[in-house]
């Protein structure tokens, strides 16, 4: 029996707005909030433009949970991007339930640029949960192991 | 059937139509084809029996380029894909002439075949006259009977009901054919637990050998380009070699007309591997439904569609994981 003595570092893919949350995440960096180093932000120009591709993607090249963050509704640069990607998602994430992988590994946050606690915050729970869960091993592709 | 092939006679001698787009007899009893006819002595092959399931409003696309009118024959469900690719702007309404043809709901072979009926020479009971309720096949193994209802596709359990909702003019009767809840196998799914759904998924969809019968199909899979044919996203035509890859194909394809599919059951017909893509197609009307109201797409061709819709207040995703 082999003891595997690292604990489990769950791989975080965090998609956050230009205009709010990635700025966001910039304020919880400046004002010294600490977050995980597992959270990997890819920055979008708007939350709508992600689409349901991008987060199967991030699952199938190994990430453990996936997470959405835009501008508050009704702050949205565009004006309603993040009204569309509001629908968008809660339909893919009840698709994702219901198909049987854990539910859980995905969420969507609405951060400004001026809520850098709240961003340190929201990672610092989703990475907690994330852990919880364990190794995503439902939607990963094992030819993109390493 | 007799009056349909009368009056496009009439409507291709008068000039109404250039064409007419319809179904011809197959190499065997039970497989009609779409076919075109352009006159009087062409259709003489033309057939409409309860085996014509093929949905023919997508063919309209192309025909909406060619000269002149074409007469296209819908079946009620196959009239709401017509309404949803007008909407859509990708038929055009002057060079369609719709007729609504009666439906007493329409054959599933393989259905057929699972009943042991094989080695079939003719079909008794399928023709739009008929009206029986039990079919009746000449077989190389003698005669054999099935239920008629027993033999439907799928979809004419759960039809939408028997009323067309675009057309110039109807031609014969239909039968009321519903007797299933549509959302109750989505249902049974949803009641299971997280494991029994992902073995129930995995066991259907490892299945599919990606011939991408399912998009090509479907009226409401238009696009000129297409995602599945890019090789960019490594998501092009190729079996699928990878658990995540047969999701992601099942998930993106109905999340690409989540609120355009009309739920006309193409998909599930044509797939060579018996695979339930109604399953999925349907949990996304389900779920739209319940959050965002009521929506049949093709109903008519005006009404907004739900995902390039908002309110204010729509639920938050976080309502999947605390339902
Ligand atoms: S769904 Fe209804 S209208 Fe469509 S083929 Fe079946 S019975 Fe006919
Ligand atoms: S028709 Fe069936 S086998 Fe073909 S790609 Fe679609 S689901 Fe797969
Ligand atoms: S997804 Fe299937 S049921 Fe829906 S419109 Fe396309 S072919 Fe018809
Ligand atoms: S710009 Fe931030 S959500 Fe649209």
């Amino acid at each position: 029996m082999s003891i595997k003595n690292e604990e489990f570092r769950p791989k975080i893919v965090a998609f956050c707005c230009n205009w709010c949350s990635y700025a966001g995440a910039d304020l919880a960096g400046s004002s010294r909030l600490a977050y995980p180093a597992d959270v990997k932000i890819i920055r979008v120009p708007c939350s709508c433009r992600v689409n349901p591709m991008f987060i199967l993607r991030a699952f199938e090249k190994g990430a453990d949970g996936v997470i959405l963050c835009g501008c508050h509704p009704g702050d949205c640069h565009y004006s309603t991007g993040n009204y569309y990607a509001r629908r968008r998602m809660t339909l893919l994430f009840s698709m994702l339930d219901y198909i049987g992988v854990e539910n859980g590994r995905t969420r969507v946050e609405w951060v400004s640029a001026a809520e850098g606690v709240k961003f340190s915050q929201t990672m610092n729970e989703f990475v907690e949960k994330i852990r919880s869960l364990g190794e995503n091993v439902r939607l990963g592709d094992l030819r993109c192991k390493n | 059937m007799q009056e349909l092939i009368t009056r496009a006679k009439e409507l291709l001698e008068n000039g109404t139509v250039a064409r007419v787009l319809g179904w011809k007899a197959g190499d065997l009893p039970y497989n009609p084809e779409p076919a075109y006819f352009t006159n009087a002595e062409e259709l003489k092959d033309f057939v409409y029996n309860g085996f014509c399931g093929a949905n023919l409003s997508k063919y309209m696309i192309e025909a909406s380029k060619l000269e002149g009118k074409t007469l296209v024959c819908l079946k009620p469900c196959d009239t709401y894909s017509f309404n949803q690719l007008l909407k859509e702007h990708r038929v055009d309404r002057e060079k369609a002439y719709i007729v609504g043809v009666g439906c007493k709901g329409k054959l599933n072979i393989e259905k057929v075949k699972s009943f042991g009926i094989k080695g079939i020479e003719s079909v008794f009971g399928a023709e739009m006259t008929d009206n029986a309720d039990t079919l009746t096949f000449q077989t190389i193994y003698g005669e054999k009977t099935c239920s008629y209802a027993e033999a439907m596709l799928e979809r004419c359990h759960v039809c939408k009901g028997k009323e067309h909702v675009i057309y110039d003019e109807l031609i014969g009767e239909s039968k009321d054919t519903k007797d299933a809840e549509r959302f109750a196998e989505v249902e049974k799914i949803e009641a299971m637990s997280p494991e029994e759904k992902f073995a129930f998924f995995q066991k259907e969809l490892s299945k599919c050998i990606r011939c991408n019968a399912c998009r090509n199909v479907c009226p409401a899979c238009s696009c000129r380009k297409c995602v599945f044919d890019s090789t960019k996203f490594d998501s092009a035509q190729k079996a699928n070699v990878d658990s995540f890859e047969e999701k992601m194909f099942h998930i993106i394809r109905a999340f690409h007309v989540a609120g355009r599919c009309t739920d006309c059951g193409e998909c599930s017909r044509v797939c060579p591997q018996g695979i339930p893509l109604h399953l999925f197609n349907r949990k996304f009307i389900k779920d739209i439904n319940e959050l965002y109201g009521e929506f049949q797409a093709g109903a008519d061709a005006e009404t907004k569609g739900p995902l390039t819709n908002f309110t204010f207040d729509d639920a938050e995703p976080s309502i999947v994981a605390n339902r």
